[in-house]
């Protein structure tokens, strides 16, 4: 069979699963029901650890979202809307960006979206109930930007033929740009000890600065904030393909625990995707609560919004580990942040010589 | 060497004039800072110009005008259309304090001391130094006295400095203008504009018009045009007797005996209660009521509280009336919902009152702030001092979130788009202060405030749920009529399939009895079925009715047939638990589509029925 006839095949698979919500709506109208939809409730209450994956999943939790009300009803119809449209993408065999399929929704009169973030999230309730992937309805998201930068050959099937990128050699100082579509890459070769996942871009340069990378053979993955799928995908894959160990250094705020928690454990928001994109053997470096002390790091003050996301996170099931508790009770009680940069108070040189090999031994990584 | 100080002492003891003691203390009357020395200036006149009009049955139109005089200082202009005032009367009313008809009168009043308008004459005289300047007319074909007056504050006596008959072209009377130290101001609750416009909304007969020192003019307009019963003055009540004033009555009364003094200077003491009083007390009914001790006092003071004593008459007050509150808030405020109320009369230490109460919602109200509380003692506005005022503490001392609105830690003036106005209407309102400021904390009156309030914010929350509920089945609407139909055409495209009939779904949404028709058949008989479920919370009895110019073939079950002038009506009597389903059956002989009305439906609420229009119900004639 060819690649696109397998593609093909494919999509018709995604229709039929679409249709099928349709067909649900249909059935439940002739049956004299009021339509509804069932989804698994999408909050912090209803995510379980699934001790085969050891990510975070959703439970059993569900709520239903029904015409009854004036909300239900607009999402259902906004759902029909949403449906005819990737059908008739999947019969053209085109493709859009989330943000399009939100500037389309304009001439849908009443189911028209009033912001991206709704038929961003419509799109995620479909994956969950069709239990597809985006990509399947041929919807994929705007470029974000992260970059790989490190010992591994890849080879990238893009529409203008197939490349073979070396992350070291062959890119300038950006790196290497993570495509949307990851599932597509090939690893040929590497010779990487460990992987580092940063959060900022001031970080990330400094260690390509201080030559971390080739000094510690490490593949330095930019987060870019809070990650985008492919960079959670891309992170599990060399762990899981290449036996890479992953180490995640963010700053020391609540923000920053999140997206640490959404690499390792997987995220509230897209917990039916943990088990695609979580990496559950990824370890958190810091910055900690910990090191504001034993480093004397410089802070600011912890702002009210921080105060209630460390909160919030005590009650937090992927929270619930010893060091996690510890150190966020000691967050609270310090009532302090620090940033990643924050180590420059003892020199450029002090994260790359210092904070870090001490850090990823006492780990065991190196 | 103690009796020489004592003696050196004396020589500068002397009586002070009561016109001598206010210059000195003004403040007590309610002169401190510049904004409110002009609006009691205003009030004590306005006040006045009312009374007047009361007395006379004459419905008020009244002229306020505030202009700018010499050295910073406001001129006052107050203009009545009442009866006038008599010439020899004019200078001892406006020029010397304490002189008044209502002080020695239980009666429900504006004014009562005899105080007011001439504590404003002092005013004015002492920070301009001028005159007062007073033109009163008593008769269309009366000449118009115009008088200049000062108060000579040694002797508390008037002193005319000029005096005139003038040109007026009003039929009668009074006209007040005085210069003094104030300050106008706008946009605050303390103020001329604000007191004026409180004034109307509790004296809805009234026109009052201002004119501001930049010449705006404000009408006031008068939503009633009866004047209100001038209410009666009644002899004291037993109950609220102070000891000094009963031996002050015994003295001085002209009557000879204790019997016939009880039952003639008290209300509600008949020759029985007289006698029992005199038993109670231990004293001769026959006894000259001057020569009673102080001792023998006190004992009939006692008695007053042991031998029952009917409660005062109530006639002599003179409420506003749950309509004109009404019209007066509707008359001053934007609003979407008002309700109000009068209370029956009660009574505090022997002096009948009454409590009247209104509240208004929404409209253009502010719904962030703290509500707005207007207070009212005899039709007039209390500016000052909410804080410290009976009618506040009702108001703060109740839950209001069984009302519908916010309360801020549960207690308090509550927050929301409302207005709560509340009237007390006494012989003798007893406030906190000289400045009548507040209302003072007796039991009877917080009481009868909170009930009154309870009452009107009764009305409100019904009038909030009743909201709610329209708001929910307009939500109801908007799903049923908007998003399924077209939710409904776009499945229906999608999976190619013909659109289903929605009617079900809606009776399911609105929670109804749905009521389906369908027509079967062929040739020259057609069947008919009616299916029938409820889709609600509770059991559905009715009638339905099936109107038919054609032959009926039979029906099952079967119905009560009427005959009506040509059309058949089968009647079925229905009872459905919710969701309970029936079905109704009949056939008709008639060759192609029938032509049928809409089922009909008796004894049930069209709006919870799909699928069928309700009966006209009889309308039961009301008295």
């Amino acid at each position: 069979m060819s690649a696109e006839a397998k593609t093909e095949g494919k999509d018709e698979l995604t229709k039929k699963k679409l249709i099928d919500i349709i067909g649900e709506f249909y059935g439940q109208l002739q049956s004299e029901r009021v339509p509804y939809l069932n989804l698994p409730t999408r909050t912090k209450a209803n995510i379980e650890y699934n001790d085969a994956s050891e990510v975070w999943v959703y439970g059993d939790r569900e709520s239903v979202r029904s015409a009854k009300t004036v909300r239900g009803a607009y999402q259902l119809l906004k759902t029909s809307y949403v449906v005819d449209f990737l059908n008739a993408q999947l019969d053209q065999a085109k493709s859009s960006t989330l943000r399009e399929l939100y500037y389309i929704s304009e001439n849908w009169d009443l189911a028209k979206f009033r912001e991206q973030q709704e038929s961003d999230r419509l799109i995620e309730d479909l994956e969950i109930v069709s239990e597809l992937q985006r990509e399947n309805f041929h919807i994929r998201p705007e470029e974000d930007g992260a970059s790989v930068l490190g010992p591994i050959k890849i080879k990238e099937q893009t529409r203008r033929g197939t490349k073979i990128i070396h992350c070291q050699d062959d890119v300038g100082e950006g790196g290497y740009q993570i495509p949307n579509n990851v599932d597509n890459l090939e690893f040929l070769e590497h010779d990487a000890k460990m992987i580092i996942a940063i959060e900022t871009g001031g970080m990330k340069d400094r260690l390509i600065e201080n030559g971390f990378d080739e000094k510690f053979n490490t593949i330095i993955v930019h987060l870019k904030g809070q990650p985008a799928r492919s960079t959670r995908r891309l992170l599990k894959r060399m762990n899981e393909e290449l036996k890479i160990p992953v180490v995640v250094f963010t700053d020391g705020d609540p923000w920053s625990y999140r997206i640490f928690a959404s690499v390792a454990y997987g995220a509230i928001k897209s917990a039916h995707l943990s088990e695609y994109m979580a990496t559950p053997a990824a370890q958190f470096i810091g910055i900690r609560p910990s090191d504001i002390v034993n480093y004397e790091l410089p802070t600011d003050k912890l702002s009210d919004q921080d105060i209630r996301a460390l909160h919030s996170m005590l009650s937090d099931p992927r929270f619930e580990s010893e060091f996690w508790q510890s150190e966020i009770n000691l967050q609270l009680e310090l009532n302090k942040k620090s940033e990643q940069q924050s180590l420059a108070k003892y020199g450029l040189d002090y994260v790359t010589d210092t904070y870090l090999p001490e850090r990823l031994s006492e780990m065991g990584v190196i | 060497m103690t009796n020489l100080i004592a003696e050196e002492l004396a020589k500068k003891q002397k009586a002070i004039s009561v016109a001598e003691f206010f210059e000195k203390n003004k403040q007590i009357l309610g002169f401190d800072s510049a904004p409110r020395c002009l609006i009691t200036c205003v009030k004590e006149a306005v006040d006045n110009a009312l009374d007047a009009c009361e007395d006379a049955d004459v419905l008020p139109d009244t002229l306020v005008q505030i202009e700018k005089a010499d050295r910073n200082n406001l001129r006052v202009i107050v203009e009545d259309n009442g009866p006038g005032i008599v010439k020899a009367q004019i200078p001892r009313i406006f020029a010397k304090l304490l002189y008044g008809s209502r002080f020695h009168e239980l009666r429900q009043s504006r004014g009562q001391q005899g105080i007011g308008i001439s504590a404003a004459v002092l005013y004015a005289q002492l920070t301009s130094g001028k005159p007062t300047k007073i033109t009163s007319k008593i008769g269309k074909n009366q000449p118009a006295h115009y008088y200049e007056l000062i108060i000579n504050t040694k002797t508390n006596e008037p002193e005319i400095v000029a005096e005139n008959v003038v040109e007026w072209d009003r039929p009668h009377g009074t006209r007040i203008e005085m210069e003094l130290e104030g300050a106008y101001v706008k946009g605050r609750r303390q103020s001329v504009y604000e007191y004026l416009k409180d004034t109307a909304i509790v004296n809805p007969h009234a026109r009052i018009t201002l004119i501001e020192p930049d010449d705006n003019e404000e009408v006031f307009e008068r939503v009633a045009d009866q004047v209100p019963t001038k209410p009666d003055a009644i002899r004291p009540h037993p109950e609220g007797t102070e000891l000094g004033t009963l031996i002050k009555m015994l003295r001085y009364t002209d009557r000879y005996k204790l019997i016939s003094f009880l039952m003639n200077e008290f209300v509600r003491i008949g020759r029985k209660t007289a006698e029992d009083l005199c038993k109670v007390a231990n004293l001769d009914p026959e006894a000259n009521p001057n020569d009673l001790s102080r001792d023998q006092a006190l004992r009939l003071l006692e008695a007053f509280k042991i031998v029952k004593i009917t409660a005062p008459p109530t006639d002599c007050l003179s409420p506003i009336g749950r309509d004109l509150i009404y019209k007066g808030l509707e008359k001053e405020y934007n609003v979407d919902f008002i309700a109000t109320t009068t209370r029956p009369p009660a009574v505090h230490s022997g002096n009948p009152f009454v409590v009247e109460a209104g509240i208004a919602y929404g409209g253009s109200l502010p719904k962030e702030e703290k509500i707005t509380i207007l207070r009212f003692a005899n039709r007039v506005p209390l500016l000052y001092q909410q804080g410290g005022c009976a009618i506040t503490h009702a108001i703060e001392r109740m839950n209001w979130r069984q009302y519908e609105l916010d309360q801020p830690g549960g207690n308090g003036v509550p927050v929301g788009p409302v207005v709560v106005s509340v009237h007390v209407a006494s012989t003798k309102v007893p406030f906190t202060s000289e400045s009548k400021d507040a209302i003072a904390d007796i039991p009877e009156i917080i009481d009868e405030v909170e009930l009154a309030v309870r009452n009107v914010a009764r009305d409100l929350r019904n009038y909030l749920s009743r909201q709610k509920l329209l708001e929910k089945r307009k939500e109801k609407e908007e799903i049923i009529k908007k998003v399924l139909p077209k939710m409904v055409t776009k499945i229906s495209s999608i999976l190619n399939k013909k659109e289903p009939d929605i009617m079900p779904i809606v009776a399911n949404i609105m929670g109804n009895v749905l009521v389906q028709r369908k027509i079967t058949g062929k040739n020259d008989k057609r069947e008919i079925t009616i299916r029938l479920k409820n889709f609600g919370e509770h059991t559905r009895t009715f009638k339905l009715h099936e109107l038919s110019k054609y032959e009926l073939v039979k029906g099952d079950p079967a119905a009560k047939i009427v005959d009506m002038d040509g059309e058949i009506d089968q009647i079925w009597k229905i009872s459905l638990k919710p969701d309970e389903e029936r079905t109704l059956q009949y056939g008709i002989k008639h060759d192609g589509v029938p032509e049928l009305s809409m089922p009909i439906v008796e004894d049930i609420d069209e709006e919870l029925v799909t699928g069928a229009r309700a009966l006209e119900p009889k309308r039961v004639e009301e008295e």
